[in-house]
């Protein structure tokens, strides 16, 4: 069953109509509908097409939260071979927003570290819907640690509305854990390669994607406030979230010009949920990339280019 | 209702025409309404003299009474790429840069500048609450990046004072990219062993707490900041409670263990000197006043006279 946008309601239709000829051909064995149904078919890809091809950036906040979109772990099954899951921050919790390990990504062992928002109620509560406490930036900086001592280059999956506004996570240091994330990023003497998959949100996403390339999605996000929350303040009205995404120039294509990510990965037609190994298989192929681009080079190296990367960003503005 | 803004204030100000009394003769404090000379107010820092609830200082205020003599020279800041995605809301803004500037007589949300505190050579930036809520974009990614290229350069520490609302929402991404920006600049002092202590001032909120302000070798905080990541009302909106008296106040963050320590504006500078000098392995520093500048400069003329022969008594120690 699949989860229509609105924007996608003219395609629901035509989609609707071609299962109900084709329910009514399976009731009725004398009727052949399927001339009228591969028409129908032809039509809603069109129309999927069209609606894709121009989304609008509000259209692609949607589509990057669409709740059938692959999640970290889709990617971490699929991409990677014998995940072993590492937990906790060894000061108080395990926070299940975040998950990362060891793995091998092409037979070569890494540390994968990604946000998980969860695929159902149950999940989706337990993972705390992608947004990190103290305890998820403390355990991927454990993990990082990990990484540079053993000399395995860093995969990053970002997806998070956010970190976690909540009173205990402010009281056990929410700041502090992101600033202590985000500067072993820029430490780190290894490889850090990162996809923003669904949503960038903030300071949350900022932790995890401090990184020596980042790609996004065709479809993702990437913005220092939601759009609801921009327009609340600088509209007073949450409505305005349509013109508050314009304004933030938060989509793939623009943060490609403004030069703050190094490629957009391309998604299936009608976004990464309509095909969701496809998707898979293009952000794969994109990690092999970005990984191949960085071979050879040495921890010094690595750690002066990242810099160097961050120092100049945003020198030009849209006008680059 | 107070009384002494509803009845005392106007039959003053019936006393004098309102062209001989600027409106800021005199301030009412916002925590307990107390009328404060404006002079007097300014000799205390900018802290009630009942209630001692600290009120926002600028840069150069802050400067002024910061390094000795209040002499500094500021450090050049290069200039970022002016409205760098053309965003616009309700107003465009450049509009809003204009009316902020024309408002606080400054360029941007944050100052840099090097002297002497103690005797003490520092570099010291200090953000500007009172323009556009000391907000950090490009400009002030820029001004932390050349307030620690000049430290480094120099040798010298960094003391940094921030308050802001959090990140300039109209840079967009740009505003968000300057958490791992300000970042590599604190990278930079570590690596040359440089100290770098962080004065929290009220509000330091949002993105500019998720980063150079929570990455100090020491965090000093001004009584009764408020500092966090999410604000107050976004939590009680998230959570659907009411928060506790203080929460997310200095001396609340103090018992959870994120600050060092909360002091008093009036004992700020000389903590600042105290600790710096340790850190950066100088002598104890001399007890007393300094002399003023005027008195360094004579000071001067008097060794050169000492020099060609002529009797002349300094006390060096003074
Ligand atoms: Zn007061």
């Amino acid at each position: 069953m699949t989860t229509y946008l609105d924007f996608e309601k003219p395609l629901s239709a035509i989609e609707g109509k071609a299962e109900e000829l084709r329910a009514m051909a399976r009731a009725n064995g004398e009727m052949d509908v399927e001339k009228e149904a591969a028409a129908l078919d032809r039509k809603a890809a069109d129309i999927l097409n069209d609606l894709y091809k121009n989304l609008s950036p509000w259209a692609k906040c949607q589509v990057a939260r669409h709740p059938e979109r692959p999640h970290c772990r889709d990617y971490v099954e699929a991409l990677f071979t014998e995940f072993t899951p590492l937990a906790g921050d060894r000061n108080f919790a395990d926070d299940l927003a975040v998950v990362g390990g060891l793995a091998r990504f092409e037979d070569r062992p890494v540390v994968v570290i990604g946000h998980e928002k969860g695929h159902d109620t149950t999940t989706r509560i337990e993972h705390n819907f992608g947004m990190a406490r103290p305890e998820g930036y403390r355990k991927a900086i454990r993990l990082m640690d990990l990484a540079d001592r053993f000399n395995m280059p860093v995969i990053s999956l970002v997806d998070t509305p956010g970190a976690y506004p909540g009173k205990g996570a402010e009281e056990r240091g929410q700041s502090e854990a992101i600033a202590r994330s985000t500067q072993r990023c820029l430490q780190l003497g290894v490889p850090l390669v990162s996809v923003i998959i669904g949503e960038g949100g903030s300071g949350g996403a900022v932790a995890f994607a401090t990184a020596s390339r980042l790609a996004m999605l065709e479809h993702s996000i990437y913005s220092v406030i939601s759009p609801e929350g921009c327009a609340s303040i600088l509209w007073r009205d949450a409505e305005k979230m349509r013109e508050a995404a314009e304004a933030l120039k938060l989509t793939a294509q623009d943060l490609k010009k403004l030069g703050v990510i190094d490629r957009i990965i391309p998604e299936p037609r009608g976004g990464a949920q309509r095909d969701r190994a496809a998707a898979i298989a293009n952000v794969g192929k994109a990690i092999g990339a970005m990984l191949g681009e960085m071979q050879g080079m040495d921890r010094t190296a690595v750690v002066q280019e990242r810099r160097k990367k961050f120092l100049k960003m945003g020198a030009k503005g849209l006008a680059a | 209702m107070n009384w002494i803004s509803n009845y005392v204030r106007p039959k003053i100000n019936s006393l004098f025409s309102r062209r001989e009394v600027p409106e800021n003769l005199w301030t009412k404090c916002p925590e307990c309404g107390t009328m404060l000379f404006h002079r007097e107010l300014a000799e205390n820092l900018n802290v009630c003299s009942n209630c001692q609830h600290h009120m926002p200082m600028t840069p150069r205020e802050r400067f002024a009474t910061l390094f000795d003599g209040g002499i500094y020279t500021e450090v050049e800041v290069p200039a970022p790429v002016a409205d760098p995605l053309q965003f616009r809301d309700q107003k465009k803004y450049p509009d809003r840069m204009k009316a902020a500037q024309k408002a606080t007589g400054e360029k941007e949300a944050m100052l840099v500048a090097e002297g002497e505190i103690g005797r003490t050579p520092i570099v010291a930036a200090c953000q500007d609450f009172s323009f556009m809520a000391g907000s950090m974009g490009m400009y002030v990614g820029n001004a932390i990046i050349a307030a620690a290229e000049r430290a480094v350069k120099l040798k010298r520490p960094l003391i940094l004072f921030s308050a802001a609302g959090g990140a300039r929402m109209q840079e967009g991404i740009l505003s968000l990219m300057q958490m791992p920006r300000t970042t590599v600049a604190v990278e930079m002092l570590r690596e040359a062993g440089l100290p770098y202590i962080v004065v929290l001032t009220h509000p330091t909120t949002g993105g500019v707490t998720a980063s150079y302000a929570m990455l100090g070798d020491i965090h000093i905080a001004e009584p009764n900041a408020l500092i966090c990541f999410a604000g107050p009302r976004v939590i009680e909106q998230t959570i659907r409670e009411k928060l506790p008296e203080g929460f997310q106040r200095a001396e609340y963050l103090l018992d959870h263990g994120m600050l060092d320590r909360v002091i008093a504006r009036a004992q700020m500078r000389g903590e600042l000197i105290t600790i710096v000098r340790m850190l950066m392995g100088l002598t104890p520093v001399v007890a007393g006043d300094l002399p003023p500048p005027a008195d360094v400069a004579s000071l001067a003329d008097q060794r050169a006279t000492a020099a060609t022969g002529e009797p002349a008594e300094i006390d060096e120690t003074s």
